[in-house]
């Protein structure tokens, strides 16, 4: 074999290799943005950046109470595109201490001849009082069946925690409903 | 020169290859030169394709109140428009541009792989076949805009999210292979003596843009993935109702967005920085400040993305973060304009077309980054976001940026490429037309977007009517000028002033040292570069 067709393998060889290390790079790549989804949900977990609180309860608080703030809670309700609920808070707005344990009640009214199952899910504005809102009991921790016409209140128990930042002084519990029935059955 | 030119032409006539004819040369070839030309055309039907798009939602908008289309059908316009505008005409182009030039540029014969080449471009039209077949389906075209924001693309979608996905996963993988071949060509084919501080900066640019590339391409085909399964197969990315979320869509897409705006504007960096010191005789100046800004701008693409989501309701802390790495950008951005301005002061300067679209281009790109840092600034964002304001601002780095350095970069190797000079006052009249129409079309759209008119809408209250107007008019005009070009481009390929090697007296780079047109194969032995003029 001549020099010159050494060096041509070589090349050759090379060249191969880096095709090999960039088909890697991609398909690392395309795993990190699937990676991406777990991460961002536990950087949300810990920082509480998207306003979703914890999707389990909460044990009941034993720091004792805070009188000396009073903090301002609004509940907001809204039915997703294609549920036929009535869905509302039957309170608008509570003022807690932080440390303070209420109970708040929802009303849920299937009006459709359906029977359905829904789902509420959660979001606490500003984001980064989310963590500090505690649920010892919540409507939706669980899937909420109605039969047609049928009706039910469904009951909040929470506490602010004390550690909530200083500078808010009002939180926007937000539930938004879904008609989860399809995938529930599927 | 005359040597080399000799020596190919000779080894071209006992080369084993033999040049196929008719469309069986197009489909099957290997050749680089043969592929950038594919490259190339597609990119420009492409924008004439897009443009036409532009020119319905221009007629749309000419005036208030809803003339000529249902609002469903603008909001498809708008959509395929800057679809096929970025994956479609400006990708296309740059991969054109280095498939044609960097093996030429570094002294290789080809491209390293050759065969994956010809089969990055062909399954470009397939692509675009299917994005645009979905016009005539029952369904319609997707109507989301090109950032198919979840969940108007999940759960509000007409339909079209599938033919969609597919169209952007084969995109995705005509832009990874591109992008695969050129790092393997850039490393390993260079003549001896370029060393990687002696590459042309547009091969410093591409190389740059490769990396890029085969980083955020897969994420984009990631993303698109997670859609097509929301959408489809019950799963739950992007659904709040399955515990998902929505704004993470934002996140991951944005996380290939920001860098691929750079994809679409380093190349043109390279295109430019060749081009100036060409026509003001003068050696670039600062050239490896250049290579060094172009890596921390593809570094810092990494980290600013969320700057697009400054309404999503971010912490402080994100939103200052996000704002502040975005105009660090602006460092090594401004190293490159003062460059390119360093480069000209006191140069022999002369304005052939390729530098007067130069010029314009550094003029008018900076106003575009000059809107980018407005926009960056967190608080005013609050009023810009989703305007006309940030049209104007992606319009002026995309059109007046990359699509100017495109053209810059097509008249400068024109007689390279075809062995012919183009004609003089047609491709005049191109510049001239297209300068003066584009800041019609684009500037007024500042203004509008600062009185508060949204993007993505077919209707606007009446105080916005003038501005409306005078856009739409310049719309007109610079899609007719382009057609010019056209013609200056078929012109010069049937004929007109024979082109010499190096018809640039200031030119520098291997590729003027072969004939014009360039030899069907070129460089089957390596020229020597160690003679090559440092940079």
């Amino acid at each position: 074999m001549s020099t010159e067709q050494n060096q041509e393998m070589s090349q050759s060889k090379k060249k191969t290799k880096t095709v090999k290390k960039l088909v890697l790079v991609v398909f690392a790549m395309f795993g990190f943005g699937f990676a991406l989804v777990p991460l961002y949900d536990v950087f949300c977990d810990i920082t509480g950046l998207n306003g979703k609180t914890a999707t389990t309860a909460a044990n009941v608080n034993e720091d004792g109470i805070d009188e000396s703030r009073i903090i301002t809670v609004q509940f907001i309700s809204r039915t997703a595109k294609g549920i036929p609920w009535q869905f509302e808070p039957m309170i608008n707005e509570i003022k807690v201490h932080p440390g303070e344990m209420k109970l708040v009640k929802f009303y849920a009214k299937n009006e459709s001849v359906n029977d359905i199952i829904g789902q509420a899910v959660p979001s606490v504005s500003p984001g980064k009082a989310a963590i500090y809102f505690q649920k010892i009991e919540c409507f939706c921790f669980n899937s909420q069946p109605l039969k047609a016409q049928e009706d039910i209140e469904m009951a909040l128990q929470f506490y602010v925690d004390a550690e909530l930042p200083e500078e808010v002084s009002t939180i926007t519990l937000s539930y938004t409903l879904y008609d989860i029935t399809g995938s529930v059955e599927s | 020169m005359t040597t080399e030119a000799i020596h190919d032409s000779h080894e071209h006539d006992d080369h084993h290859d033999h040049k196929m004819t008719g469309i069986k040369r197009w489909l099957y070839t290997t050749n680089h030169k043969d592929i950038g030309t594919l490259y190339l055309w597609f990119a420009f039907i492409m924008l004439l394709v897009g443009g036409a798009l532009a020119m319905g939602i221009r007629a749309e908008l000419f005036q208030p109140g809803l003339q000529f289309m249902e609002p469903d059908f603008f909001n498809q316009l708008t959509t395929v428009h800057g679809l096929i505008m970025v994956f479609g005409a400006i990708m296309p182009a740059f991969t054109g541009f280095a498939n044609w030039m960097i093996p030429m540029m570094i002294g290789a014969p080809d491209m390293a792989l050759p065969r994956m080449n010809n089969w990055s471009f062909w399954i470009l039209p397939f692509a675009f076949s299917i994005l645009l077949a979905s016009f005539f389906m029952e369904s319609g075209a997707p109507n989301f805009g090109w950032t198919f924001y979840a969940p108007l693309s999940t759960t509000y979608s007409n339909g079209s999210t599938a033919f969609f996905v597919f169209a952007v996963h084969i995109m995705g993988i005509s832009s990874i292979m591109g992008a695969i071949n050129v790092i393997v060509t850039i490393m390993n084919m260079r003549a001896p003596g370029m060393t990687y501080m002696k590459m042309p900066l547009f091969v410093w640019t591409f190389f740059i843009t490769a990396y890029l590339l085969i980083a955020v391409m897969p994420v984009l085909a990631g993303v698109v993935t997670m859609l097509l399964t929301d959408t489809y197969f019950g799963t739950s990315f992007f659904d709040a109702a399955g515990g998902g979320d929505p704004v993470m869509f934002q996140h991951i897409f944005w996380f290939f967005g920001h860098p691929e705006v750079y994809i679409m504007i380093l190349p043109a960096f390279g295109i430019v920085s060749t081009i100036i010191p060409a026509f003001a005789r003068k050696r670039l100046f600062g050239y490896s400040s250049m290579v060094y800004a172009t890596a921390s701008i593809a570094f810092l693409s990494f980290i600013v993305w969320a700057h697009h989501m400054f309404t999503t309701g971010m912490p402080l802390f994100g939103e200052l973060f996000f704002m502040y790495c975005t105009m660090l950008i602006a460092v090594p951005t401004g190293v490159k304009v003062f460059n390119w301005v360093a480069t000209m002061w006191r140069g022999s300067m002369t304005f052939e077309i390729p530098m007067l679209f130069s010029i314009a281009f550094v003029i008018l790109f900076t106003i575009g980054g000059f809107s980018g840092l407005m926009l960056a600034l967190t608080p005013v964002d609050f009023q810009y976001h989703d305007t006309y304001f940030v049209v104007a601002h992606f319009h002026y780095v995309l059109v007046t940026g990359s699509l100017f350095s495109i053209y810059a970069g097509a008249y400068y190797w024109l007689p390279k490429w075809t062995g012919h000079m183009y004609h003089d006052g047609l491709s005049k009249a191109h510049f001239w037309c297209s300068l003066i129409s584009v800041n019609i079309l684009f500037f007024p759209m500042h203004f509008l977007g600062l009185a508060g008119m949204p993007r993505r809408i077919p209707d606007y209250a009446l105080q916005f009517a003038d501005f409306n107007k005078w856009v739409s008019i310049g719309g007109f005009a610079f899609g007719l000028s382009q057609l010019i070009f056209l013609v200056v481009v078929i012109k010069c390929i049937k004929g007109g002033k024979k082109a010499e090697a190096k018809p640039w007296d200031g030119a520098e780079g291997l590729e003027w040292t072969v004939a014009s047109p360039a030899p069907y194969h070129t460089f089957e032995t390596p020229p020597n570069a160690e003679d090559i003029k440092g940079q």
